[in-house]
């Protein structure tokens, strides 16, 4: 039998124009790709089609003659001949808008969507000039608040069913629904459920019309007032593309840009109304100084950036280099991570800088891995291991690209994570390691993989294992660290157990902004620029050129800074963005840290938790929307940042801080580098990874952006890894002082668990007490309470009633929350929040333990 | 607008409702005529849904006929038999089971029990009357296409066909019909009975299957066209109508050479006609189909006994409220889907609807229209949005504010949901459309809101002429629920 060759193309006729189309794509489409522009209401190409609206008929004839049918809901076939514009089809559309009109309030005066509605549109350009309906037009209270930020006006909406289809199939939150029917049909939510999604902005995007509006833009502007530009969503580490919308230097409004490899236009709330933190009047607008935090001289004063600098400078002077750390910078574009890189490590000389706070993965490994894209975990087959944090609250656009993959391309998903998440309901197999075992199960899993013996048994890890083995080397692990009460050995042993995964590939699912850029700029201990070994950078390396010096030896890892610091062995704390003592996992150790180094140097946009209880210095430094650079992804993907408006008063960009330091303490230093052009340029020449990152890929590729080279490269060469050798999977060269308990150390903590005892598991929620989300005017109350979180079957343990008010003690602190009982917490242990407000997990725990044990008792 | 008269709102004499007149007081609704009675042959008694007088007159014969004959054989049975289907389209049952896709197990029997098309209530009085015989039915058909469920879903409002059927089924369950091993066979089938919520759309066999999943109760967009390629959950599924059903037990007992006898070639058997409206003796029939005219059954001795005391017949309505209009002159087409669709409307679910000269055209229309803008699912714009335009027009021409562009208008929104020449019946001379019409809508709900307001308007302009010009509103009278009874 011959395998007929599926056709590439089918040929139809558009207006008596031969149009080439591809096989299976909807008529709309295949006019639209063609420049035959269709009306449309209900249509969106990212979701199916429903053909509810009737805009888009068009005649169309498949051999039996022209009759009207929904070009949405037609695809195309070989000899179909279209007509968009004949009369039937002219009337017909003519009449489905007189229907969607004579209901529809024409109050675009007030509209926020006036002047973008694709109806207004729509009947401006065909419309009648005068209407047939002299009745009363249908009536509803308008607005009404669906959720905390998201408002729905019933009269404006034209019922295309685009939000209601959003919330149920991309993003899985069916909470608005039609309701009522015929003429009464409306759009609502049921009652006492809000449309509490993460992703309702979404909704109020894709409105074609202005019947759902978002708080932070409600009458803010007109869109011919604003001005646009492409930039990269700064709040998490996938870079979702997204248009910054500004006006009178005032960026208004974030909306999704449709990257095709990235978050196909969509974002999560946290991502589009992230800005109004920017905007926040409590934005730093000039350096802050203090002669000291203690005593009299404790309130900041407004300084100039000449004296705050060199009072930094000299701070910097009098020290020895090892002396010095460096802590954060996820916050930061490639280019400022670049040059507080070259400033910390080639100026300064002090391999103490770690962007990571004790929550994250061993950056040599991270760099290490074969990495996967968005699209390859999504590749229709596809077998997709999650070892890391809930998608849906730290990755929200991966989330919803992975669910979709799931839900519609037949990919597979084992996870293996310490409690439910927003995937678990669609997982083939969901693994739930207790707290501490993380690396012995994901070592089982792999063994049963990839051993002689294929696995055959019944338990849940012999399948999870079957499906991994017959995904052969589609697998992509999404890697991340999943419960921040579990050290990192044993999330970086895991990790290594995964890489014996034959041809797996990896997806990092890194906490926070842009880490991956400042992993890959070598803000880590023991790296520099290039993915490249300390120890390899010496003699011949291009870096040698532009950097005056090296670090003489390894530094420290972020737990490591903080001991040091709470020693008294650090002088000058650098926090680039970083609030270790609400983001490090070792509040207390936090605590010691910041009081423990003589001089602390914040750079920031607000003065956080951290800085005010121990920075003498605050740089304010720019937002993302208002500085030029580029953003790396998990994926390592580049693409650019772009500044729209001014930043507040004197804030600098952060690139320029670091330049000026650098110039203050070595001139000439920076010689050269005067944009983020320019330093882009230099790390693209003394970095083999950044290679591909050339002024002209970006301009050609502004929407997807430009991948850096793989580390999956045959030789291992390829990434400029090394110059001799394959890539090191083990652990990290960075000295721990006091290593944690290894992941074989216990054999399984549930045994020793005290009678009324719980395994401590903390994992991050999108929305947190965190700074930049204290600030934003219309998210700020989207923290949920804190709430411990039990399996039913533990209330019998403990004697008090869940919803009630308890204390949650470890044996290093507590904090103060609500009893929940919550079956996707495996029994025997507890879950919180990592941040909610006023109960910050972290200090529950010590940096030190390998299992957090605590008790709750009654408040 | 006032209260009612004695006669609850009739201006004449209401029909002898008395056994005497063929009626059966405990079968309200059913006239009792000579004439082969195929699946109304058990409503003479009193206790006809119970299991003992099914078993005791015949019930469950069917089905061990069947259990004695291989699947395929009584597939082919029905084939011969030419069973037409008795929801409205009349699509052949055994071609219909044909396209069920080999191999994508499992399949699907789903009975449409909403029968809510105004002016039928023939499905009813089969749920009500003769469970039993329905339960039979599903079961050969169950045997024949080799299913193992059934879903027999019963319109919202109907709670007395919910409870017998419950009961009924309950009583089969226990006595070995239904469930596992089936009369001693290996032959097993589960029937589940659901209900709907009150909406007409619901008879649309793919707004059925979704009321069935737990959604809103919406067409279904079209491609795939049958849901017997994709139905139910996604599986093939058969939807066949009460009617059709309740005619297998007495097809497998007697033959499909005994049931060709009846009725005519083309469409073999008998079949309900529910008719309503001016009449003497109005009810529900059992009439040989096709063979029968609209005059017999209007005028006949043996039928409704013609137009009630001193008033003619102005038009009526063949197939229910969907059905564009006919009048006098189509008295003679034969109750039968082929004729009735070339002349310009459509036989349908046997719903006729009689109106006398005591009717205002306008005021009909506007009540029909009323019914499908109120049922309209809101899913697509044309029927949401103009089935409710055409009844506020309506309405506002009763109230004495029309405009004289009002007509044109009706006429332009009418366009604009079916859009081309919509299905008129040929009269004065002029040219039928047949059915059925044109449609920018997904499902013909929307469509079925335009039959009432272009036959009147072909037929009775005059009428809406005078009212808009006259200006004088018509009061709409209330007629309680049950005061005609």
């Amino acid at each position: 039998m011959t395998a007929v060759e599926p056709r590439a193309t089918v040929e139809i006729t558009v207006d008596g124009v031969a149009v080439e189309a591809r096989p299976g794509e909807m008529l709309i489409a295949a006019c639209e790709r063609s420049g035959t522009y269709i009306p449309r209401f209900c249509y969106h190409p990212r979701m199916s089609p429903v053909g509810m609206c009737r805009m888009c008929l068009v005649e169309v004839d498949t051999g039996r003659g022209f009759g009207l049918q929904p070009s949405c809901m037609v695809p195309v076939s070989e000899g179909m001949k279209v007509s968009t514009d004949s009369d039937a089809a002219k009337k017909a559309q003519d009449g489905v808008l007189e229907f969607l009109l004579i209901n529809h309030p024409l109050d675009c005066p007030v509209c926020d969507k006036g002047g973008e509605c694709p109806l207004q549109d729509q009947t401006m350009a065909y419309g009648p000039g005068e209407t047939r309906f002299v009745e009363e037009k249908r009536h509803f209270p308008k607005p009404i608040a669906i959720s905390e930020t998201v408002f729905l006006d019933r009269e404006r909406c034209i019922l295309c069913d685009r939000c209601t289809r959003f919330a149920d199939e991309v993003a899985g939150d069916a909470l608005i629904h039609f309701m009522g029917r015929g003429n009464h049909t409306e759009v609502n939510t049921f009652t006492d459920e809000p449309f509490a999604s993460y992703f309702s902005g979404n909704t109020v995007q894709i409105c074609p019309v202005g019947a759902l509006t978002a708080a932070p833009y409600r009458f803010k502007a007109r869109p011919w007032d604003l001005t646009e530009t492409l930039s990269t969503a700064w709040v998490d580490s996938l870079g979702s593309r997204v248009a910054v919308q500004a006006s009178r230097n005032r960026v208004l409004r974030v909306l999704g840009a449709d990257a095709d490899a990235v978050n196909w236009g969509w974002l999560s709330d946290k991502e589009r109304f992230g800005f109004e933190a920017l905007n926040s009047a409590e934005r730093l607008s000039a350096p802050m100084i203090r002669d000291a935090v203690d005593g009299d001289s404790r309130e900041f004063r407004q300084a100039g950036w000449g004296e705050a600098l060199e009072a930094v400078a000299d701070a910097l002077r009098a020290t020895s280099p090892e002396r010095v750390a460096v802590l954060g910078g996820a916050r930061l574009a490639n280019e400022a991570q670049y040059m507080w890189a070259k400033l910390a490590k080639g100026v300064v000389g002090t391999d103490n800088v770690d962007a990571q706070l004790g929550d994250g993965l061993d950056p040599h490994l991270v760099l290490g891995l074969p990495r996967a894209t968005i699209d390859d975990a999504c590749r229709p087959g596809a077998t997709v291991l999650l070892v890391g944090p809930d998608p849906k609250e730290e990755l929200p656009t991966l989330y919803l690209r992975l669910r979709h993959a799931i839900v519609n391309d037949g990919v597979k998903l084992v996870e293996v994570t310490p409690h439910a998440t927003g995937l678990s309901h669609l997982a083939a197999h969901s693994l739930r390691p207790s707290p501490g075992t993380t690396a012995r199960l994901v070592a089982e899993l792999v063994d049963a993989a990839t051993g002689p013996v294929p696995p055959g048994g019944p338990s849940e890890i012999e399948a999870a294992a079957r499906s991994l083995r017959e995904a052969g080397d589609g697998v992509v692990v999404v890697l991340g660290r999943m419960s921040l009460a579990e050290p990192a050995d044993i999330a970086d042993a895991a990790a290594r157990e995964l890489s014996r995964l034959p041809s797996a590939r990896f997806l990092p699912a890194l906490r926070r902004g842009n880490l991956m850029g400042a992993l890959e700029a070598g803000l880590a201990p023991g790296l520099v620029p290039g993915r490249t070994q300390l120890e390899d950078a010496g003699e011949g390396a291009p870096l040698v050129e532009s950097w005056p010096r090296l670090p003489d030896s390894l530094g420290l890892d972020a737990t490591s800074v903080l001991r040091a610091a709470a020693r008294g062995d650090i002088d000058v704390l650098v926090l680039l963005g970083a609030d270790p003592l609400n983001d490090f996992v070792d509040r207390d150790l936090a605590y010691r840290g910041l009081r423990g180094a003589a001089c602390v140097v914040a750079v920031d946009l607000f003065v956080n938790d951290s800085a005010s209880l121990a920075a003498r210095a605050v740089l304010a430094a720019a937002g993302p929307t208002e500085c030029d650079g580029t953003f790396t992804n998990v994926e390592g993907r580049v693409s650019i940042m772009s500044r729209k408006v001014t930043p507040p008063g004197t804030a600098r960009a952060d690139w320029m801080i670091a330049a000026d330091l650098c110039e203050r303490l070595e001139p000439g230093s920076t010689r050269g580098l005067d944009s983020p052009q320019a330093i882009r340029a230099e790390l693209a020449q003394i970095s083999r990874a950044h290679a591909p990152i050339t002024e002209d890929a970006l301009t050609q590729n502004p929407m997807e952006g430009v991948l850096l080279a793989s580390p999956s490269g045959a030789t291992g060469e390829a990434g400029g890894w090394r110059r001799s050798g394959r890539p090191t999977m083990g652990r990290s060269p960075v000295d721990r002082t006091e290593p944690a308990t290894g992941p074989a150390g216990r054999e399984d903590p549930l045994e020793e668990l005290p009678e009324d005892g719980f395994l401590l598991v903390a994992t991050r929620t999108m929305y947190d007490d965190g700074v930049m989300l204290r600030h934003c005017g219309s998210s700020r109350g989207l923290a949920p309470a804190a709430t411990a979180r039990i399996n039913p079957a533990d209330t019998d343990r403990i004697d008090i009633d869940v919803g009630t008010a308890v204390r949650v003690v470890s044996d290093f602190g507590h904090i103060e929350a609500t009893l929940a009982t919550d079956a996707g917490v495996p029994a025997g242990s507890l879950r919180v929040d990592w941040l909610a407000p006023g109960a910050p997990a972290n200090a529950l725990i010590a940096a030190a333990t390998d299992v957090t044990v605590v008790s709750v008792e009654a408040r | 607008m006032g209260t009612p008269s004695a006669t609850g709102g009739y201006p004449a004499p209401l029909p002898d409702r008395s056994a005497g007149a063929g009626y059966l007081q405990h079968a309200p609704g059913y006239v009792l005529n000579d004439g082969p009675k195929l699946v109304t042959g058990r409503f003479v008694h009193e206790d006809s849904f119970t299991l003992e007088r099914s078993v005791a007159t015949g019930g469950y014969e069917g089905l061990r006929a069947a259990l004695e004959m291989t699947p395929a054989a009584v597939h082919d049975e029905v084939r011969a038999a030419t069973l037409l289907g008795r929801g409205g389209a009349g699509f052949p049952a055994g071609v219909k089971w044909g396209f069920l896709p080999p191999g994508k197990r499992p399949y699907y029997l789903v009975v449409n029990g909403d029968e809510s098309e105004p002016g039928t209530y023939k499905d009813r009085l089969l749920m009500e009357r003769d469970p039993h015989q329905l339960i039979e039915g599903c079961l050969i058909a169950c045997y024949a296409l080799g299913l193992q469920q059934c879903f027999l879903y019963v319109r919202g409002e109907m709670a007395l066909a919910q409870e017998r059927i419950a009961a009924a089924l309950n009583d089969a369950y226990a006595a070995g019909y239904v469930g596992r091993g089936i009369c001693g066979s290996d032959f097993s089938v589960d029937i589940v009975m659901a209900w709907g919520a009150g909406a007409y759309i619901v008879g649309e066999e793919t707004a059925l299957i979704e009321s069935l999943e737990g959604r809103r109760g919406m067409p279904r967009l079209k491609p795939p066209y049958f849901p017997a390629a994709v139905g139910l959950y996604g599986q093939p599924t058969i939807v066949n109508n009460v009617e059709t059903l309740s005619n297998l037990p007495w097809l497998m007992v007697n033959g499909s050479d005994a049931y060709k006898g009846h009725g005519s070639e083309s469409s073999p058997g008998t079949r309900m006609f529910a008719v309503s409206g001016h009449l003497r003796r109005p009810g529900v029939y059992e009439v040989e189909h096709g063979v029968t005219t609209f005059r017999e059954l209007i005028y006949g001795d043996n039928f409704c006994r013609g137009i009630r005391e001193g008033h003619e017949l102005k038009m009526f309505i063949p197939g229910g409220g969907s059905a564009p209009w006919f009048f006098e002159d189509h008295l003679d087409l034969p109750l039968e889907a082929r004729p009735v669709g070339a002349a310009g409307s459509m036989l349908g679910s046997g719903a006729i609807v009689i109106m006398d000269d005591t009717t205002d055209a306008v005021r009909a229309a506007w009540r029909v229209v009323k019914f499908f803008a109120r049922e309209s699912c809101g899913k697509c714009t044309p029927c949401r949005e103009g089935t409710t335009w055409l009844e506020q027009i309506l309405r506002r021409i009763l109230d004495g504010e029309g405009r004289p562009s009002d007509i044109d208008l009706l006429l332009d929104i009418g366009d604009n949901i079916s859009p081309g020449p919509y299905p008129v019946a040929a009269h004065d001379g002029s040219e039928a459309v047949p059915f059925p019409p044109r449609q920018t809508t997904i499902c013909p709900l929307g469509p079925s809101a335009v039959a009432p307001v272009v036959s009147t308007i072909r037929r009775f302009r005059h009428e809406y002429e005078a009212k808009i010009t006259r200006r004088d509103p018509i009061p709409i009278e209330v007629v309680p629920v049950g005061a005609s009874q």
